[in-house]
């Protein structure tokens, strides 16, 4: 084409309805999480309508899933770029513990923080070189290291729980800025951060090249290797922070409690929010949208008092109705 | 038996943008071979598609006599008697010979059991109808084989079934000259049973020498249905192109610069001890038959393959070994053959596609720059007249021509000193062929150094300065203007052979 046909191709879409603009923009798969998520509001608000727009009860939602948001961002990231990462769940567990050691060992919320964020991205070295270089598929190789993080966890921690008594790490956790707590604030922070590097930054683009076909990648000159081992550790050290702020929460580092099933979830948010698990398609906004389907459901299970193991069974069902509607769509296009 | 024969009724058939059938009407005659030619992307494999009832016709009708049939699906066209012999041979490779060739049909012993006596029976006598006792046992594995046994047993499986209409799609491209001989004898012999024949093949010696009737399909067209007899390679070649081959390729200057890529005793998996050179503005041909190396070739030259042994070298400076990163920063350009899974990430925009090599230039602080990107792709696209509304299209949307012609503004994007094009016109129609013709010949006019890989003979005659053959994952031929012409090169390609194939069809 040549560039008086480019310009009229413009000018035709700057005539297009506003509207049709902007819901191209938000994407179509976003417009039905937010319809999705509409109704479950509707249903859980018609249900108990009384407590759940209450100020405290949003705020609870907001708080309950700062910690899953982290995990379903990153967990984009590993999808996006072809991998799965199921170890997340054991190294938040991991990470609680080893902050809470290095808290009580030194009195330095610092150092507890930093032991965090290191344990994390060893534990995610691990993952990536597992998958890389030894050449297993990412489910399997982190299958067993989720066996393996639980149980140095375990060992770590004696199997009891850690408590933290430094005020100043316990304000990540309880501490309000503005008005808003502090784990909602550090929530958006790096929700930016994940939406910027995944969608504007070269590697972020590249990283979507290596998932939609990792051959085309490498014939462009992307080291794949180094971005898959670089991935994993993207996403231990995230689940290192995921770690630090549920031991700000709880008070306490623990190898399980708090931290099982987080996988499952930050998977689900991820699939939700239109991860294709071949990998190359996703976004941040969508898994945060799909964060939010799963905090509402959770919050309003509980407040229609949906018996726990219900809950599971929910939880379960969610996840493999967004991978086989994410499918059919996948089949259709 | 007058009402006992298939023909094509107006068939036509879209994809997209491309017209790959216009109202074509072919009749296929019991007792006669009828050769099907035309350029890649003529129709021919859309057409045996539709024979094999994998597609369906946009319009017109598929005729048994002069009764319409339908077909669902492919099992349907088997049981009318179609067969549609593929290039690489449908057979399961772990069950034996007597197994693949009966399969469906299986005697049974009371009912459940495989019967392996009669099996066996009916086996030997299938294969001494076809003379492949010496070949191949009844109870061989079908791994065992090569792949000319490998297509007897598909034809013999063929026949058994009742096939009354067999379609060859380029059955001899991997075929020693001896199996083809072998080939065309079991051919004429389906003919003599009064078998309607269809044979698809780029070589036009064999197509005369072997048809009654030859048609030729041109852009979806059907522009030629006459006898073989009188035809010329010279006049069904003018057919298939619609002019004057030599017309096609403009190769304005024929200069030939300092030496750029200097590649020695290059080994990987794939091919063997290869040493090539060549200079600024030539255009290197690399021909060879299907299996030859000739894109492994391009990926160890790349980077792609784990490189074994050998030294690469642009301008004197060596190249690292296994990594595509290092020949793109050498100035290696390189555009694999199979675009779809090789080339583009088919879900994302032109403009995502055409600027994935060049980060440094389309990004800000690290952070893609989409204004500066479109700075860089937009008078690419101008300049290769990219159809589409605008480049934030889709690439899977756009059609074959338009598809190679990202991947080539991707590199044209990184200015490449080197440029290597793997079948660059595979599956594109003649327009887009002839601009991208153009495109080579101003590249290499440009100073740029082009390696051309290429199934296509007159590509290569046209366009290269230098011709060099592949076999077995060696070059076994280097050949220069004027010297390259097809029965040469041909001659070359085969596998174990010295004379031409077309001196051994008769």
């Amino acid at each position: 084409m040549n560039s008086l046909e480019l310009r009229t191709a413009t000018t035709q879409t700057g005539k297009r309805r506003a509207s049709l603009r902007i819901a191209e923009r938000i994407g179509i798969h976003n417009i039905s999480l937010l319809v999705a998520l509409a109704i479950l509001v509707l249903i859980f608000g018609t249900l108990r309508g009384d407590v759940f727009f209450s100020s405290r009860n949003l705020l609870n939602i907001g708080l309950g899933i700062t910690i899953l948001g982290v995990l379903a961002m990153s967990q984009t990231v590993v999808i996006v770029a072809g991998g799965l990462d199921i170890a997340v769940g054991a190294i938040v567990g991991l990470t609680t513990v080893s902050t809470a050691m290095a808290i009580q060992a030194t009195g330095s919320p610092a150092a507890g923080i930093l032991a965090g964020l290191v344990l994390g991205g060893l534990a995610g070295l691990v993952n990536g070189i597992i998958i890389t270089y030894g050449r297993v598929n990412a489910v399997i190789a982190t299958l067993g290291t989720m066996a393996i993080f639980r149980g140095i966890a375990f060992i770590m921690s004696d199997g009891q729980s850690i408590a933290i008594f430094s005020d100043t790490f316990r304000f990540i956790g309880i501490g309000r800025i503005l008005g808003l707590p502090l784990l909602i604030w550090i929530l958006l922070l790096t929700a930016i951060v994940f939406h910027l590097f995944l969608a504007r930054s070269i590697v972020g683009r590249n990283i979507y090249a290596l998932g939609g076909n990792p051959v085309v990648a490498r014939f462009s000159g992307i080291n794949i290797n180094r971005y898959r081992v670089g991935i994993y550790i993207m996403s231990g050290v995230a689940a290192g922070l995921a770690g630090i702020l549920l031991a700000a929460r709880t008070g306490s580092g623990q190898p399980v409690s708090g931290s099982q099933g987080l996988e499952l979830e930050a998977i689900t948010a991820a699939v939700l929010g239109g991860c294709a698990l071949q990998g190359g398609k996703g976004t941040i906004v969508g898994a945060l949208l799909g964060v939010a389907i799963i905090g509402v459901l959770n919050n309003g299970m509980i407040l229609t008092s949906v018996p726990t193991f219900y809950q599971l069974l929910a939880k379960g069902s969610l996840l493999i109705l967004a991978v086989v509607i994410a499918e059919y769509h996948l089949n259709r296009t | 038996m007058q009402s006992d024969f298939f023909s094509l009724d107006r068939i036509s058939k879209r994809f997209g943008v491309v017209q790959a059938l216009d109202n074509v009407s072919i009749a296929f005659r019991p007792g006669e071979v009828l050769a099907l030619v035309g350029e890649n992307g003529a129709g021919k494999s859309t057409m045996m598609r539709i024979l094999e009832g994998v597609f369906a016709p946009d319009t017109g009708t598929v005729l048994h006599g002069s009764a319409p049939i339908v077909f669902s699906e492919p099992r349907d066209s088997h049981r009318a008697g179609i067969r549609v012999i593929h290039q690489e041979p449908e057979i399961v490779p772990n069950l034996t010979v007597a197994e693949n060739i009966f399969v469906g049909e299986l005697p049974r012993l009371a009912g459940v059991l495989l019967d392996w006596h009669r099996l066996e029976d009916q086996t030997d006598k299938v294969l001494a109808t076809f003379g492949m006792q010496q070949d191949m046992l009844p109870r061989q594995l079908c791994s065992t084989l090569g792949p000319a046994q490998r297509q007897m047993i598909e034809i013999m499986r063929a026949i058994r079934a009742g096939g009354r209409l067999i379609a060859f799609d380029e059955p001899t491209s991997s075929l020693t000259d001896d199996e083809a001989r072998r080939l065309f004898s079991v051919i004429r012999r389906l003919r003599g049973e009064g078998t309607s024949i269809v044979y698809i093949s780029h070589r036009l010696n064999e197509v005369i020498d072997l048809a009654d009737r030859i048609v030729v399909l041109r852009d979806g067209r059907l522009v030629d249905d006459s006898p073989a007899a009188g035809a010329s390679e010279q006049t069904i070649a003018k057919l298939m192109v619609g002019r004057d081959i030599a017309d096609l390729f403009t190769r304005e200057t024929w200069q030939s610069g300092q030496p750029l890529l200097e590649v020695t005793g290059l080994t990987t998996d794939h091919v063997t001890d290869v040493s090539l050179k060549v200079r600024r503005g030539e255009v290197l041909g690399i021909a060879g038959l299907m299996g030859a190396g000739r894109s492994e070739l391009a990926k160890a030259i790349v980077g792609y393959d784990r490189r074994v042994d050998g030294t690469i070298t642009m301008n004197g400076v060596p190249v690292g070994p296994n990594s595509p990163h290092a020949a793109i920063v050498a100035g290696i350009g390189f555009a694999p053959e199979d675009r779809k899974h090789e080339a583009l990430l088919l879900f994302r925009s032109i403009l995502d596609n055409a600027s994935l090599c060049v980060p440094d230039r389309t990004s800000t602080f690290g952070f893609f720059n989409r204004r500066k990107a479109l700075e860089i792709v937009s008078p690419l696209a101008a300049k290769m007249s990219i159809k589409a509304p605008n480049l934030d299209e889709q690439v899977s949307k756009l059609s074959g021509g338009n598809q190679q012609k990202v991947v080539l503004a991707r590199w044209l994007a990184r200015q490449p000193m080197l440029l290597i094009l793997d079948e660059p016109t595979r599956g594109i129609d003649i327009g887009a062929k002839a601009e991208i013709y153009r495109l080579i010949d101003e590249l290499a006019a440009s100073g740029i150094g082009i390696i051309l890989i290429s199934s296509e003979m007159p590509e290569l005659i046209g366009l290269a300065d230098r011709v060099l053959v592949m076999a077995g994952g060696r070059i076994t031929a280097e050949l220069s203007r004027p010297d390259i012409d097809e029965a040469t090169i041909l001659r070359h390609a085969m596998p174990q052979s010295a004379a031409s194939l077309g001196g051994q069809i008769q």
